[in-house]
């Protein structure tokens, strides 16, 4: 093992274990520093961080050790004097280079390890990671895997119409699955507007940009589940677009892999089947509540102006193609993005039927996935003549 | 009689609302630019109470996402352009004619001016709540590509950031010319009180850096209206460019806003220490240092981005070099103090409060300097509570100091000193109980900006809210203690600070109308 245990090297550090790992308890109500790393990087950085936090401490003491015994000795109350010395030249040089000095000794080690965390190269496997409003993407480059994951806390949660779970806000529908001991590279883009992909136990935090790729690894250590969070405000539902990775054995996941192969291949199988209007509704209501619900509400009546109102609307209970044409490519300038490319055909069939056969809207159409498969060609046509 | 007969005619100034509309005297102006940044510390703060309450427990209880973002949005905003700066700018039109031996600033309409703009600025931005849509919601950094989504409360933004870059630029100039130009005879540059210096030298800064504002701003509204794609990738532009054109203005702004507060605290800790300010020189020298590195690191705020490991070691090699020229400032204070003649009224309480808490600020800046630490504390609540040791411990208590040091000489009362160092008090700890623990919620993994929160972090943020509306109910301790010390009190002579030496202690409190109508000497 490569790893220094910080707490077993070093006295200092030992002596920061006992002050910062009071009770169990404590530290859970009153997490006082960065979460366990279970990356060599993520421990880079732990110890990076004590290393200056304790420097900090140090030069803290030395600057206001004096500076405390002048204001209790120095006090005029006690009649103390001001004796006038302006200038020391020697007094004054060392307290520029000291601190140049002590800086090189600190950037030292950084630059080592801000070169090791960005080198990127030789991965054994590669993730696309695509964040938007408000929700991840990961793409598991050529395997042919790809799904959203979306916030699995229940909205009442958030409004406090029902107890908070144990991950309030740290769940998803479908986590990132990742082996461990094997170098993972992430290359990041977004949809839309910034994102930041972060998970604080692997040590990795990227801003996700449109148009643009970036990258970042990790190598996790230990089987298990990591929690992070979006790190750049995207907008009304920044807080809501947590990530979760789970790290399991590579045998397992070689498993995992195969069994997603399997689903995939089963739901396009089942675009092709004829549902009937309450199936599509039911299974509407959960694809609503994952990527509707945010801007166009449980109600229906959106959050007008920015958002508005699918309750009553024209282009929902109007001709079926406009409202596809809408869900299928967003509204460009706003909010309202392209879900023809994030969701399956079922996911879009089940949605719109949804939206055209809830509140006041009694269309009593069910659309079918096959007609999503139609629209779809035809788009593809479209853009294939350059529309 | 002549000469005399002049002067009384320039004594003679319309009363009433007039009075303030059309003056261009220095200390008028000056008190308009207080009062101002002091409704709008106000308001902007209110805005933090609403923060601090919908974050006082998980879960949304008191306004909904899309709100909470205009709150912290226009808070930081406010803050910066509409409390911070404006209170500094205040400090200059009283102080620097006043220290400088001079009768008034360099450009009287031109000053009239700057301030008159500021009113209409903040009215752009505090009616935005009412426009559809609401304000602003993007950060105070307006990144795009979100910021393309907004509606109409942006474009009124962009305007008011023009209307306040263009108060800021000519308050600038006037302040510049004036220091140049108008010093009594026998003040040399280097005899110059150190809070004239670092306002000449912030002055450069913001000559420099608000057209950067300016124009980038102007590249966002042209990106939203007029089908430009400066920010957007799919049109050939590019959303990190925005984030380096505005962090050249943002990094300087941080310096904008905390070297005059150096220069307050340089004021006030030799004045009760009954001590020269330690090290003069070095202090001219680390100030403009500090200014100059500011250029030099803007991308230190931009480490998640993503850039070549070169250009991560140089932003961060660059940063780390400028806890130098600040330690050393540190340093001299520390000295000047050191065999003093200490007494402890208010205003030495804030400096005492200020070099000790900004210091932990500064470890902090450290801390976040070094790429690999950054990456797990971007964006998060420890770097909310960085900026505010910063900005709060640092500038806004500096001009709570500096407010109290000056008040007696503006009002020729002297403030309820009782009244003052429990504001004093109550400010101080209830910031440490408000701000210290956001430093373990970053650790701990919380962003920042966002409404609600995973439950891990439920305690220390209630401890947090608790503090801040502790913090904020003391400052209304401050409105009353300055409001009463304007209405009376004690007369405070000209000197009242026994250690004090620079010119605006010769005049009388308050000063005549034309400060110096005879220029001092200086030797």
């Amino acid at each position: 093992m490569r790893l220094k245990e910080p707490t077993t090297t070093r006295p200092a550090l030992l002596a920061a274990g006992l002050l910062l790992s009071l009770p169990a308890l404590a530290e859970y109500r009153f997490p006082l520093n960065l979460q366990p790393p279970v990356t060599i990087i993520g421990h880079r950085i732990y110890d990076l961080s004590t290393t200056i936090n304790w420097i900090c401490f140090g030069i803290f003491l030395v600057v206001f050790i004096p500076m405390f015994y002048a204001l209790w000795r120095h006090r005029k109350s006690i009649g103390h004097e001001a004796h006038h010395v302006h200038e020391h030249p020697l007094l004054e040089t060392l307290w520029t280079i000291v601190p140049f000095l002590v800086l090189i000794g600190i950037a030292i080690p950084t630059t080592a390890v801000v070169v090791e965390m960005k080198d990127t190269s030789k991965p054994d496997m590669t993730i696309k990671v695509t964040g938007r409003q408000w929700k991840w993407e990961y793409e598991y480059l050529g395997e042919d895997v790809k799904f959203l994951s979306n916030l699995a806390t229940p909205r009442e949660q958030i409004s406090n119409q029902a107890p908070k779970g144990e991950h309030y806000l740290l769940e998803v529908d479908k986590p990132l699955v990742v082996p461990t001991d094997r170098k993972v590279r992430l290359v990041f883009t977004a949809e839309d507007v910034i994102h930041a992909w972060w998970v604080p136990a692997l040590g990795v935090k990227q801003d996700a940009i449109p148009g643009f790729i970036r990258d970042s690894w990790f190598k996790v250590d230990l089987p298990g589940t990591y929690r992070g969070q979006c790190a750049e405000l995207c907008g009304v539902d920044h807080a809501y677009m947590p990530i979760v990775v789970e790290a399991v054995p590579p045998d397992k996941f070689a498993i995992w892999m195969n069994d997603q192969k399997t689903r995939l291949a089963e739901a396009r199988a089942a675009a092709s089947k004829e549902y009937a209007l309450p199936e599509l509704v039911a299974m509407g209501q959960k694809v609503y509540q994952a990527n509707c619900v945010a801007c166009h509400q449980a109600n229906g009546q959106g959050l007008p102006p920015a958002f508005p109102p699918l309750d009553g609307s024209k282009v929902v209970t109007g001709p079926v193609e406009g409202h596809l044409t809408v869900v299928f490519n967003g509204r460009p300038g706003t909010a309202m993005q392209a879900f023809g490319k994030q969701l399956s055909d079922v996911d879009i069939a089940a949605v719109i039927t949804y939206e055209r056969n809830s509140w006041n809207n009694k269309t009593g159409i069910a659309v079918q996935p096959r007609e999503i498969l139609a629209f779809r060609e035809s788009q593809a046509q479209k853009v294939a003549a350059g529309k | 009689m002549d000469a005399i007969a002049h002067h009384i005619r320039h004594e003679e100034h319309p009363t009433g609302l007039m009075r303030w509309l059309t003056t261009t005297n220095h200390k008028d102006i000056g008190t308009l630019y207080l009062w101002f940044s002091l409704t709008m510390f106000f308001f902007a703060g209110a805005l933090a109470m609403v923060i601090r309450a919908e974050l006082f427990q998980p879960g949304l209880q008191v306004v909904q996402p899309q709100i909470f973002n205009q709150l912290t949005t226009m808070h930081g905003l406010v803050m910066i352009f509409g409390a911070i700066m404006p209170a500094l700018v205040g400090f200059a039109n009283w102080q620097i004619p006043l220290m400088i031996g001079a009768p008034d600033m360099a450009f009287p309409r031109l000053n009239n001016w700057s301030f008159w703009l500021l009113p209409v600025a903040a009215t752009l931005l505090v009616s935005s709540f009412f426009v559809p849509g609401g304000s602003m919601a993007g950060g105070w950094t307006m990144y795009p590509p979100l910021y393309i989504q907004g509606g109409i409360s942006y474009d009124m933004t962009i305007l008011a950031v023009h209307i306040l870059g263009l108060s800021s630029i000519m308050g600038a100039i006037n302040i510049i010319v004036t220091i140049l130009n108008l010093r009594a005879p026998g003040m040399t540059m280097m005899k110059l009180p150190l809070f004239v210096w670092t306002w000449l030298i912030t002055a450069f800064l913001l000559v420099a850096v608000m057209p950067v504002l300016a124009s980038v701003v102007t590249m966002l509204l042209t990106d939203r209206h007029f089908g430009t794609h400066f920010f957007n990738a799919a049109g050939g532009g590019d959303p990190v460019m925005y984030q380096h054109i505005f962090w050249t203005f943002g990094h300087p702004e941080v310096y904008i806003m905390i070297l005059p507060a150096f220069g307050i605290i340089s004021s006030i800790i030799p004045t009760f220490a009954r001590k020269k300010l330690f090290g003069y020189t070095s202090m001219v020298y680390a100030v403009a240092a500090i200014a100059l590195l500011s250029f030099l690191v803007w991308a230190h705020h931009m480490f998640t981005v993503g850039m070549p490991v070169a250009g991560q070691l140089y932003f961060m090699y660059a940063t780390m070099l400028i806890s130098v020229p600040t330690g050393v400032k540190v340093f001299n204070w520390v000295a000047t103090l050191w065999r003093g003649s200490i007494s402890f009224e208010t205003p030495m309480l804030f400096a005492l409060a200020f070099v000790c808490l900004f210091t932990i600020g500064g470890f902090s800046g450290l801390v976040v300097s070094l790429v690999p630490v950054d990456i797990q504390l971007q964006d998060t609540y420890y770097v909310v509570a960085h900026f505010h040791y910063v900005l709060f411990s640092g500038s806004a208590m500096a001009i709570m100091g500096g407010v109290y040091y000056w008040l007696p000489k503006w009002t020729g009362h002297m403030y309820d000193e009782f009244l003052g160092q429990v504001h004093f008090w109550l400010t101080a700890i209830a910031f440490n109980i408000t701000f210290f623990p956001m430093h373990f919620l970053g650790l701990a993994g919380m962003p920042r900006r966002i409404p609600d929160y995973a439950l891990q972090f439920a305690d220390f943020n209630r401890l947090s809210s608790l503090g801040a509306f502790v913090l904020g109910a003391s400052q209304l301790i401050f409105l009353y203690v300055v409001v009463k010390c304007i209405r009376g009190g004690a007369q405070a002579g000209d000197r009242p600070w026994e250690g004090a030496e620079s010119l605006e202690w010769t005049l009388t409190s308050p000063p005549p109308y034309h400060s110096f109508t005879v220029a001092p000497q200086v030797k």
